[in-house]
């Protein structure tokens, strides 16, 4: 059925939400990749292989509903039961018929599937009192976790295509470019280049084409943050792509996704189609005169395609190597056309701006960094995932609050932002606020929002190792600075990692880095070298230990480092069992002692001893 | 017109030229080995960079490849600053270390002052310095047989799946810009070997001397320009001679006429 007016938007909305009266309560199972991939969809087919048998009043297989990522996918699968908003964690096939016979029939939670607060160890009951919720504030994940992603229906239920139609209806194009300069929306990809201003500039340049695309080439490691927004909620990204292409005069748009995200792919054609079919994508969308549409194109999956030219032109079918952008590319881009180019993050911000106007959005976050943003956190926090918070929230309360803190209360050590081009930030740095400017400013950045905690026993100078061996196999190799500066680079660090380097090689380092941020010509190569910067700035002490005292203080770098066996040792056999050296010797139930010339410092044996009888030095 | 000022002195500058072409017309001495003038400025090999400024910038500076660079009125260009060297001298020094073999490298470096490589030489490591120069004017040409490979490091120029490869038609072109001579071709009489195949050289249905073309290339030209179909039969000496002919044949009647 096609919309046209709001007349017939009101009644989708009406008779979603009309249905979803006669039910007394709702099941909505999360099946974003990570919840999948602990066999979320079997918690799902055995809910409608169970409800084909039963029959429970005010249920039925209508009320199970598969959901976009909450986020929190290290305690999947997860099962929300709503009104009530029970939170049920690691859900397993077998607890399915109880979930259906206690819960979801008599209203009584089951205590054992029930998430525990890893800092105090109490039973969490109910989806928002869950710390790791509590503190967010959900915009751009407004409906992850909550909709059926692949409901258009269900989608306009919760006020979606709303924006939408406001735009075609009761706004100008310029209108819609004053509203998002008004909010102060910068681009979430990791520039923050302000949305309105780039809109308003495409919109200037006087031409028969332009076009809007949707970057979703996340190719930082860790971060998953645009695609849970494409699987969970497509049609808040393509919302946002339409009201963008009718203030800037678009009618081509293209979504490019990595082809590494199969599920956001087929979500996104569906919910094309969908469009499509209701009038809300193709020509004359809601009957207001406007055409456009969208295309999707699948990058393969090269880190340097995330860059606005090198995905241009991989969306042409070229080689995906970025340009020079002394001409930008929002006048010249796709086929030398005015391009809008926009994070998947920032193209779903844009609805709600739209809807609760400027001054609502603008109000939240700092200043100069307005609205919110997501990050996903990772690395030694005891609760990992997507989050959303607003702009200006500190370190601290993201690590320690939403994050609940390092993992075994170990010492925070460091927080490495901006994904591999960012920076890590020490302790000291905790309670700055974070927003575009503040981690800049210190040597690191927002990127486009991953987040990896560290404790101590974490080497700085083996994550600058790590990052810059990523960043070298990700280099698109066009320029020299880039392509062989960052090998060179890789090299020194290596060096330092292996006791091979001197004093004189930290001043070397930081010459070269110079030349490759000023010299090379995309973004990649020009923040390449921030790992190492950043990791010198604050640790710098950390290089000199491993230079000069050729100690690696956190125990990881191999070369640098000798595992022993104490005399808290049981006699268990269980390191001897995990070498794969055949390096540990000793009885059962008798002191192991390991041989330092058959050890390669794997660790295989401190990882799986109970007793901390293994020793790193 | 454009005013700018480059190392100082004023200059007058057409809107949409480049700042290398402008700074070359100077007489001043700006290496570059990625750019050729026809194919588009491409910024690979980043040797060309040079220091701009603008009165109202403050004192804020920026290096820019000047290959790719419009020229803008104001603009405030130093092409030799010692910034602007340490840049194009790391440059050389990084060069060196991947293609160790090469004459222009080592003659372009030695010019930057440097005597040795500072950094780990690859033995290995060939004269390719992916400037792309030809991959670009074999796309130029329309053929597209070579393009780049792989990405970073690994990154080589090649033919798909290292194999011969019918859009290849043997013109030797990306040998000839090849600003370090590493694309390697043989001609062997009749036949000419590059790109993993063997092409066969047209002759001359006169003499039967070579051509110098392939007969690949006499086919893709005849139909890509619509040359008359004889128009790479014969050698450039009995072209002559057959044109002599003829003006003789026309004198000879015009005789017998009078």
């Amino acid at each position: 059925m096609c919309i046209k007016n709001s007349r017939q938007l009101k009644q989708v909305q009406r008779d979603f939400l009309n249905r979803d009266k006669q039910f007394t309560r709702k099941a909505l199972i999360c099946c974003g990749t990570g919840c999948l991939a602990n066999g979320a969809q079997t918690i799902v087919d055995q809910f409608e292989a169970l409800l084909k048998k039963k029959r429970i009043k005010g249920f039925s297989v209508e009320a199970v509903r598969s959901t976009g990522c909450h986020g929190f996918c290290e305690q999947g699968p997860l099962v929300i039961i709503e009104p009530e908003d029970i939170f049920y964690t690691k859900v397993k096939i077998s607890q399915v018929e109880e979930i259906i016979d206690t819960t979801i029939r008599k209203g009584e939670v089951i205590e054992k599937l029930l998430f525990t607060n890893p800092v105090d160890g109490q039973k969490i009951t109910h989806y928002p009192d869950v710390g790791f919720f509590a503190h967010q504030q959900r915009i751009a994940l407004r409906n992850l976790g909550k909709i059926a992603p692949h409901d258009i229906n269900e989608y306009i239920a919760n006020d979606g295509y709303t924006a939408l139609y406001k735009t075609l209806h009761e706004m100008k194009p310029q209108d819609v470019i004053d509203e998002i300069k008004k909010s102060r929306l910068r681009g979430r990809g990791g520039g923050g280049f302000s949305a309105g201003r780039k809109w308003q500039t495409c919109a200037d340049v006087e031409s028969e084409i332009r076009y809007v695309i949707c970057n979703g080439d996340e190719g930082d490691p860790g971060a998953f943050m645009d695609r849970s927004i494409l699987e969970g909620d497509p049609h808040a990204v393509l919302e946002g792509m339409i009201i963008a292409a009718y203030a800037v005069g678009a009618h081509h748009g293209y979504i490019y996704v990595r082809e590494e995200y199969p599920l956001a792919v087929v979500h996104m054609q569906k919910a094309i189609e969908d469009c499509r079919k209701t009038g809300l994508l193709g020509e004359n969308i809601f009957g207001s005169g406007f055409s456009f549409d969208i295309r999707i194109a699948r990058g393969a999956g090269a880190f340097v395609c995330g860059e606005s030219s090198a995905l241009m032109k991989s969306v042409a079918g070229e080689v995906g190597e970025p340009r020079a952008k002394y001409v930008r590319s929002v006048v010249k881009g796709l086929y030398d056309q005015p391009t809008v180019l926009n994070n998947v993050e920032t193209f779903a911000n844009v609805p709600v701006i739209i809807a609760k106007g400027a001054d609502w959005y603008s109000k939240i976050g700092t200043p100069k960094s307005t609205g919110t943003k997501v990050f996903s956190l990772v690395g030694k926090v005891r609760n990992t995932g997507l989050i959303e918070v607003p702009m200006g929230i500190t370190l601290r309360q993201i690590i320690f609050d939403v994050g609940g803190g390092i993992i075994d209360d170990r010492p925070f050590k460091a927080v490495q932002t901006g994904g591999p081009s960012g920076g890590c930030l020490p302790e000291s740095m905790l309670d700055l606020p974070v927003d575009f400017d503040t981690l800049t400013d210190n040597g690191s950045m927002m990127g486009s929002g991953g987040m990896i905690v560290m404790d101590d026993r974490t080497c700085m100078v083996d994550i600058a190792r790590y990052f810059l061996e990523f960043l070298v196999n990700e280099s698109c190799g066009k320029c020299v600075p880039c392509r062989e500066g960052l090998y060179q680079l890789h090299g020194m660090v290596k060096q330092v990692c292996e006791g091979k380097a001197t004093e004189s090689d930290l001043e070397r380092m930081e010459q070269l880095s110079e030349v490759i941020v000023r010299g090379s010509l995309c973004g990649l190569g020009q923040s390449g070298p921030n790992p190492l910067l950043s990791t010198l700035r604050y640790f710098k002490d950390e290089y000199l230990e491993h230079i000069l005292n050729k100690r690696c203080p956190a125990g990881v770098c191999r070369d640098l480092i000798t595992y022993t066996i104490n005399d808290k040792c049981t006699g268990c056999t269980l390191c001897a069992r995990a070498c794969g050296d055949d390096a540990i010797t000793g009885e059962k139930k008798g002191l192991h002692v390991i041989d330092q010339d058959k050890c390669t410092q794997c660790g295989a044996c401190m990882a799986v001893c109970n007793f901390d009888a293994v020793e790193v030095h | 017109m454009i005013t700018l000022s480059i190392n100082g002195k004023l200059l007058q500058a057409k809107e949409g030229e480049m700042l290398l072409t402008v700074i070359r017309q100077q007489g001043i001495d700006v290496p570059a080995l990625c750019h050729h003038e026809a194919v588009e400025p491409f910024g690979a090999c980043r040797l060309c960079t040079v220091e701009i400024t603008r009165k109202e910038w403050d004192g804020w500076k920026n290096y820019v490849t000047s290959c790719l660079y419009p020229v803008e009125e104001g603009l405030i260009v130093q092409t030799h600053t010692g910034e602007v060297t340490q840049i194009r001298r790391t440059i050389l020094d990084l060069l060196l270390a991947s293609s160790p073999r090469s004459s222009v490298i080592q003659e372009l470096a030695a010019e930057y002052g440097i005597d040795s490589c500072n950094y780990p030489v690859d033995p290995e490591g060939d004269d390719c310095i992916l400037c792309g120069l030809c991959t670009r004017v074999c796309n130029a040409l329309g053929m597209k047989a070579i393009a780049t490979v792989e990405r970073g490091k690994r990154k080589v120029v090649d033919t798909p799946f290292s194999k011969a490869t019918a859009d290849c038609i043997g013109c030797t072109i990306c040998a000839q810009v090849c600003p370090t001579g590493n694309i390697k071709f043989q001609d062997r009489g009749k036949q000419r070997h590059i790109w993993y195949q063997d092409f066969k050289m047209a002759t001359c249905s006169e003499c039967g001397r070579s051509l110098d073309v392939t007969t690949a290339m006499v086919t893709y030209f005849s139909e890509r320009q619509q040359l008359p179909e004889d128009y790479f039969e014969l050698c450039t000496e009995c072209k002559q001679r057959q044109t002599v002919d003829k003006f003789n044949t026309i004198i000879d009647r015009s005789e017998e006429v009078f």
